[in-house]
């Protein structure tokens, strides 16, 4: 174990760094969100159905560990709403009086109930791939000061996660139906890397290869590496809205990208909010702090 | 530097305790009739500014480890109760998280005034080293406060740098069980970081203070690297000079309220926002961008650099040789005084060697960048011939050009630079 270690950091140390340097990893295009920039807030509504994806097809394997019951009132839910809500799911309390573990029905205070008991009884029926919890995927898959040319802008924004919202959104409307598809799609943007010149040497001597999805895998576009162990989990009218709205592909990959961007940062609004007065608060003292120093600095002789 | 008799103080509590222990007489002397140079800029104002950065990530530091528990299990977890449950608490470490980054944009441009000005220069040898100690305390400290929320970055972070010192010969291994505590980065190693990156900001306080006193010793250098001749080239510290600093001040709080309120993570890496697992390794391992430069340092060692070729001669294997690269780089600066022979302090004198600074502030840029990316085609060739410069400039072009070069003449006094001119 430890000489693998010693190996894999030396490795990695002197510049090996695996399969994502091909080109593997497409960028996914920028969508609007209503909580960027300086004053944004989340759109409730969305949020709201999101939360309906959420519970009716995400929960079947994935879990919102770090979100409490309670917290659904920041998208717009009463106590009662939010307790009825909770009462749905049963959690493990106890030891009680007797010792003995004991299921109740959860409370607004309780975290959200993961559909497994454990990471190893995720794996085991999914195949062997591990659906990872939610409460922080908009956060961890935002793109970071690793690609500062590319997204500083957007950060300068206050949009920064929303990179990780997009990656959501077209993660979930970008499958491919099988290989002939997929090949026709991998084929098209190699051809136009080709014609723009952003295939490496190595590349262009080795020639296209045909993708073949793993077994058992499914092909995304967005997924680095492309084969996804999550077969696709939304399409049209797939569920059905309570406030009436069409519930298209693109629909349902919008409202569960804004649920679980608010789900990654509940502080948002709030932060944002408290930024505008902190600021301008600062830029008065500036000026404050300006006049002060040219009025004492006056009688000094250059 | 004179600082004029001492005050009579008229309240007389202030004056009684003041003939035992000397504090206001000394506050004083050192903070009010404490004569500075009247001609430094802004670039002077970074010191103060880093003082406070020590003393934010202190006070919220404090606070945020009565919310953290420095435990494989749930340190992730608590940082995440943090930043939802308690009140302000992603304030509090956004404040902290940023302000690692925030001290070392401040602590850069305050080692560029060092540089670009001569404040090395004798009789500042001494506090010119002890900044070079706090830079390193600091590189410790965030290196192990990384480590703390236990996310992916943070794990493999530190895997990858602990393994470093297992370059060292014979006592390399030893080293590297003692910083892990086992065999691996586990429990024990997160244990001892955490106690550490609590006990090593007070360290960074104590030679913080020595450092000042240093500074107070000899005064402040200044634009024109030429001492002051008499009260006409100063000013009081209070009120001239902290007038100045405070608007230095707010304006650096404004910078860093942008990052805290705005783009929170855009400094940060988001696999950190991944709890570790211990056999998931990232596809991109990314040292934190203060330590981007050292880590293109570290990593230009191949066997085809021609700055290795003499250490494999004598059997210095490539691993080993970017380790002592790395921490060659910093060394060599801490012996900047002695490595630069010129006696004319500012490079605003210094036509040549003042071009040559500049580029060598361009080249740590471009290690910066190479650090940032991964160690392939045409970025390794790039990180090795900017650490080339890097060594060339400290080891080579700063005595030599010291010896040659024309400096243009010195103004006779900071009040008079006009009549020397001429």
């Amino acid at each position: 174990m430890r000489k693998s270690v010693f190996a894999l950091a030396a490795a990695l140390m002197m510049g090996a760094t695996g399969a994502q340097a091909a080109g593997d990893k497409i960028v996914p295009a920028e969508q609007e969100w209503s909580w960027t920039g300086y004053f944004g807030k989340f759109d409730k509504a969305s949020a709201q159905r999101g939360l309906q994806v959420y519970q009716e097809v995400c929960s079947t394997c994935h879990g919102l560990k770090r979100v409490a019951y309670r917290n659904l009132m920041d998208l717009g839910y009463t106590e009662d709403q939010v307790k009825a809500f909770a009462a749905e799911y049963e959690v493990m309390d106890g030891p009680d009086d007797e010792g003995e573990m004991f299921f109740r029905a959860a409370i607004p205070a309780d975290k959200f109930v993961s559909p497994f008991a454990n990471d190893n009884a995720a794996r085991a029926s999914n195949g062997g791939a591990l659906p990872p919890d939610l409460s922080l995927i908009v956060k961890a898959r935002a793109t970071g000061y690793g690609s500062i040319p590319l997204n500083f802008a957007k950060w300068m924004q206050g949009n920064g996660t929303a990179s990780g919202a997009d990656y959501i959104y077209a993660l979930l409307t970008g499958y491919e139906e099988d290989d002939e598809t997929a090949n026709a799609w991998l084929k098209e943007r190699w051809d136009h890397a080709e014609e723009t010149g952003h295939l490496t040497k190595h590349q262009l001597e080795e020639g296209f290869k045909e993708h073949v999805t793993a077994e058992g895998k499914y092909f995304n576009r967005y997924f680095p590496g492309h084969n996804i162990g999550m077969a696709p989990p939304i399409d049209d009218d797939y569920v059905e809205y309570e406030d009436g709205t069409e519930a298209t592909k693109e629909q349902i990959a919008r409202d569960i990208a804004t649920f679980l961007a608010w789900a990654s940062e509940p502080e948002l609004e709030q932060r944002k909010e408290m930024g505008w007065k902190v600021i301008l608060f600062l830029v008065f003292l500036l000026g404050l702090t300006i006049a002060a120093k040219r009025r004492l600095w006056k009688n000094v002789k250059k | 530097m004179m600082s004029g008799p001492a005050p009579e103080f008229k309240n007389p509590v202030v004056r009684w305790i003041d003939v035992r222990l000397p504090v206001f007489s000394y506050l004083h002397h050192e903070y009010r009739a404490f004569p500075v140079p009247k001609n430094l800029n802004y670039f002077w104002s970074f010191g103060g500014m880093a003082t406070m950065c020590l003393i934010v990530m202190i006070v919220t530091g404090i606070v945020l480890s009565m919310q953290y528990t420095p435990h494989v299990d749930y340190a992730f977890d608590s940082v995440e109760r943090i930043m939802r449950d308690v009140n302000y608490g992603w304030l509090l470490r956004y404040i902290h998280m940023n302000g690692a980054s925030m001290f070392f944009i401040v602590v850069y441009i305050h080692i560029f005034r060092g540089l670009y000005y001569g404040s090395y220069k004798a009789p500042r040898e001494i506090l010119w080293i002890l900044g070079v100690v706090i830079l390193l305390l600091m590189m410790g400290t965030a290196f192990m406060g990384y480590v703390l929320p236990w996310g992916q970055m943070s794990f493999w972070g530190a895997t990858v740098i602990t393994n470093l010192f297992s370059a060292l010969p014979i006592v390399g291994d030893p080293i590297v069980t003692l910083l892990w505590g086992g065999f691996s980065v586990d429990n024990p190693t997160l244990n001892r970081f955490f106690s550490l990156h609590y006990l090593l900001p007070f360290v960074i306080f104590g030679v913080v203070i020595l450092h000042i006193i240093a500074m107070h010793i000899a005064g402040s250098n200044n634009p024109k690297g030429i001492d002051p001749k008499g009260p006409q080239d100063t000013v009081m510290f209070y009120p001239y000079m902290t007038a100045k600093d405070t608007i230095a001040l707010v304006a650096f709080i404004l910078f860093w309220a942008f990052f805290v309120f705005y783009a929170p993570n855009y400094m940060g890496h988001p696999d950190n926002y991944i709890p570790a697992e211990p056999l998931v390794t990232p596809a991109h391992i990314v040292p934190e961008w203060y330590f981007l430069p050292y880590y293109a340092i570290l990593r230009a060692f191949t066997p085809d650099f021609p700055l290795y070729w003499p250490m494999a001669w004598i059997g210095i294997d490539a691993k080993l040789a970017g380790v002592l690269g790395m921490f060659g780089s910093l060394i060599l600066v801490a012996l900047l005084p002695w490595l630069d022979t010129s006696k004319v302090k500012s490079c605003k004198y210094r036509p040549v060697y003042k071009w040559f600074m500049l580029l060598f502030v361009a080249d740590v840029i471009v290690l910066g960048y190479c650090g940032g990316k991964p160690a392939e085609g045409w970025y390794v060739a790039l990180s090795q011939v900017a650490t080339f410069w890097y060594f060339f400039h400290l080891l080579v072009l700063t005595p030599v050009i010291g010896w040659f070069e024309r400096p243009k003449p010195l103004p006779a006094s900071i009040s008079e630079p006009v009549m020397a001119a001429k």
